[in-house]
């Protein structure tokens, strides 16, 4: 029973990894119609930027929670900007192969620079250590990964789904002509939207950085995981996302649990199996 | 009538001459081409892959075969730890590249699928990457010659030293492929044989991010030591982890049966102080040792350190190179160049002198390191100092316990 216990608590800290990274994935599918592949990358980009701004620079795990989404983010808005733009109205594929593709550039261009084994990145002294639970030995740093998410998860949950900003947003992707007649720059929403998804899988990557390596092909690893989250969640549901996220990080621990060889594949098979029962996904709605 | 029988002999020579020298030629093929088949983009390619390739051109350009009017091409490929691509890539060099020997193939599930090819076609396999020790075993063939290092020699060398330091009972995370297995079992076996116990396994997906679950199941079995069958990506992630959860501070001792030069360079030394780990290489050896790494180093685009991988590729093909020279060229019949090869020693600047085994294994002594403390480290590479050395004829499995069909019991 013990070990019960400490397997769903680590199932739940790897599902705080796949809520922030799915929420950044469903923000801009929702938003933008844009099947993110370059999410991963992002991802990793973030826990580079940490390292770097920690060995180059000499700032802190704290501030880089801060700037290192925010630079990716700005690095998201670029990409957005010089080519995602040009693929508006056109079908999921172009977006689909165009971010693929730029993964596939980011990645090889951090691999062919910093090998494939990795770079380290302590745990910040304030987090270091665990608390004994009796049922396991908690590392601090796990536990706060675990509040972070959940913070951030419902922060921009409430954004989207309960603010005037987030109104706007949602009346932008429905109805984009409409919206402009109203006065609001629609492109520049757009792009600020990109940013905040491109963010928020920077942010995943600076958290993970002191569990992982820093290793170019994290994000390659995680990213399918991810999007079949994305996908029993129901594409671009918000709650649906975070929901899932955290709910497959668990499912998926109990399969290291009880059967550890077919722990990579749960997933999918779930996918399977919500995809036949309910095609538009847990939550989806169908369009 | 003199006149005659001169031009007939002069005929008769000049016949003779040309047949001679035709064979001569034939003889004389020296076209090679190596093929280094490894990971180039994996949780294998820092200590294999690109570098593996660098070591097989600088030991190409060492072996000076080229002046004296060689033709050596070295051409490489990315397996992608997939037994039906590396087979793919091997048949397909083979056949329509005519290539000569497949060096390095990290990842067991790979080199033994490619084993069975070049049997199959008779080329050569040098094996520096793969550790399954099955390879000199019962998958042995009289076309494999398997260099740096494998499980056994892991197993016994670093296996063998925990339980000599009071590990006696033993936890496994496996990863779950040919080498993890091979890993698994042939430590476990010298646990058993030297009166420890095995508490239990976990078998884990290759390429696996968090190890928290097995790590947690590890500590639940309250086992001395965790014994990690895995390598690369995968073992420093569990040993990066293991910190975190206060593993070893909880009093459980943890054993890197594999490590590479590149992991422990990944982990840092903060987390990585202290393990024991055992190899054939370390660049910061001797001289020798430290003159071919620093020139490798700097042919590297990453300027790291060899592995011994990369080391094990460089010196096979400068034996194999050797072993061409001496038979004069006609590098095609793979099992005549291994033949050679087995008949005269090996004896190279990074792993000394030595010999390949009627079986194909490769012999020369094994180190076990410790890794040192930040405090005691003068440099980025500087990482392990020396703790106990087994020389060649013990590390090895010896032909006595062998299953490998060449070996007459």
């Amino acid at each position: 029973m013990q070990a019960l216990s400490a397997q769903l608590l680590v199932g739940l800290i790897n599902g705080s990894f796949y809520a922030l990274l799915s929420l950044g994935l469903a923000v801009i599918f929702g938003m933008l119609n844009i099947i993110n592949f370059a999410h991963g990358a992002v991802y990793m980009m973030g826990a580079f930027c940490a390292y770097f701004l920690l060995n180059v620079f000499g700032i802190g795990y704290w501030p880089a929670l801060i700037v290192a989404p925010v630079l990716v983010g700005i690095f998201g808005m670029v990409m957005e900007r010089t080519m995602l733009k040009w693929l508006t109205g056109l079908d999921h594929l172009y977006g689909l192969l165009l971010t693929f593709g730029l993964a596939l550039i980011i990645q090889g261009v951090f691999q062919n620079y910093f090998g494939s084994s990795g770079l380290p990145y302590a745990i910040p002294d304030e987090l270091q250590g665990g608390i004994n639970l009796g049922f396991m030995f908690l590392p601090v740093y796990r536990g706060w990964v675990i509040v972070c998410s959940l913070v951030v998860c419902i922060a921009t949950w409430y954004l989207i789904e309960r603010t005037r900003l987030g109104a706007y947003l949602r009346a932008a992707t429905e109805n984009p002509t409409l919206v402009r007649a109203f006065g609001i720059n629609v492109p520049r929403m757009i792009t600020l939207t990109y940013g905040l998804g491109v963010g928020l899988a920077a942010l995943a990557g600076v958290l993970s950085a002191p569990i992982n390596q820093v290793r170019p092909l994290m994000g390659a690893d995680l990213i399918i995981v991810v999007f079949a989250v994305v996908v029993i969640g129901g594409m671009g549901s918000i709650m649906g996302s975070i929901i899932t996220g955290f709910a497959l990080g668990i499912i998926e621990g109990l399969t290291k649990y009880f059967y550890p060889e077919a722990s990579n594949s749960v997933v999918f098979v779930l996918m399977v199996l919500v995809l036949l029962v309910k095609p538009t996904g847990l939550t989806g709605r169908a369009t | 009538m003199r006149t005659r029988l001169a031009a007939l002999l002069v005929g008769t020579a000049l016949t003779l001459g040309m047949t001679v020298g035709a064979t001569a030629q034939d003889k004389q093929d020296k076209n090679v081409k190596i093929g280094v088949l490894t990971d180039l983009s994996g949780l294998y390619a820092d200590l294999a892959g690109e570098g593996s390739v660098v070591a097989a051109q600088m030991a190409v350009d060492d072996s000076g075969l080229k002046a004296k009017g060689w033709t050596i091409d070295v051409i490489s490929a990315d397996h992608q730890n997939k037994p039906d691509i590396g087979t793919g890539i091997a048949r397909r060099w083979i056949d329509t590249d005519k290539v000569d020997i497949i060096a390095d193939v990290p990842n067991s599930g790979v080199a033994l699928a490619v084993n069975n090819i070049v049997k199959e076609k008779n080329r050569i396999l040098l094996d520096s990457g793969a550790g399954s020790s099955e390879l000199t075993d019962t998958q042995c063939t009289p076309n494999t010659v398997h260099f740096t290092y494998d499980t056994y020699m892991l197993a016994h060398s670093t296996g063998s030293a925990m339980v000599k330091a009071g590990g006696d009972s033993w936890f496994f995370i496996t990863a779950d492929y040919a080498f993890g297995h091979a890993l698994e079992n042939d430590t476990a076996a010298v646990v058993k044989a030297a009166g420890g116990k095995v508490l239990g396994s976990v078998r884990v997906p290759l390429n696996t991010a968090d190890f928290s679950s097995y790590l947690l199941q590890a500590q639940a079995s309250k086992a001395k030591v965790i014994g990690l069958a895995n390598a690369g990506g995968d073992t420093t992630n569990s040993i990066k982890q293991a910190a975190e959860f206060g593993i070893v501070k909880g009093g459980q001792k943890l054993a890197g049966l594999l490590m590479f030069l590149s992991d422990v360079h990944s982990l840092g030394l903060n987390v990585a102080q202290g393990l024991n780990l055992s190899e054939t290489f370390y660049w910061n050896m001797n001289d020798q040792t430290r003159a071919f790494s620093k020139r490798f180093s700097e042919r590297l685009k990453t300027h790291a350190m060899p592995t011994m991988v990369h080391a094990g590729v460089y010196a096979g093909l400068l034996h194999y190179l050797k072993a061409l020279e001496a038979l004069g060229g006609n590098p095609h019949d793979g099992a005549k160049v291994v033949a050679k090869m087995k008949e005269i020693p090996t004896d190279d600047p990074l792993f000394g002198k030595g010999t390949i085994r009627i079986d194909g294994r490769a012999i020369h002594p094994a180190y076990l390191f410790e890794v040192k403390t930040p405090a005691e480290s003068k440099g980025e590479w500087d990482l392990y100092k020396l703790v106990g050395t087994t020389p060649g004829d013990d590390a090895f499995r010896p032909l006595s316990e062998s299953k490998c069909p060449l070996v007459k019991h």
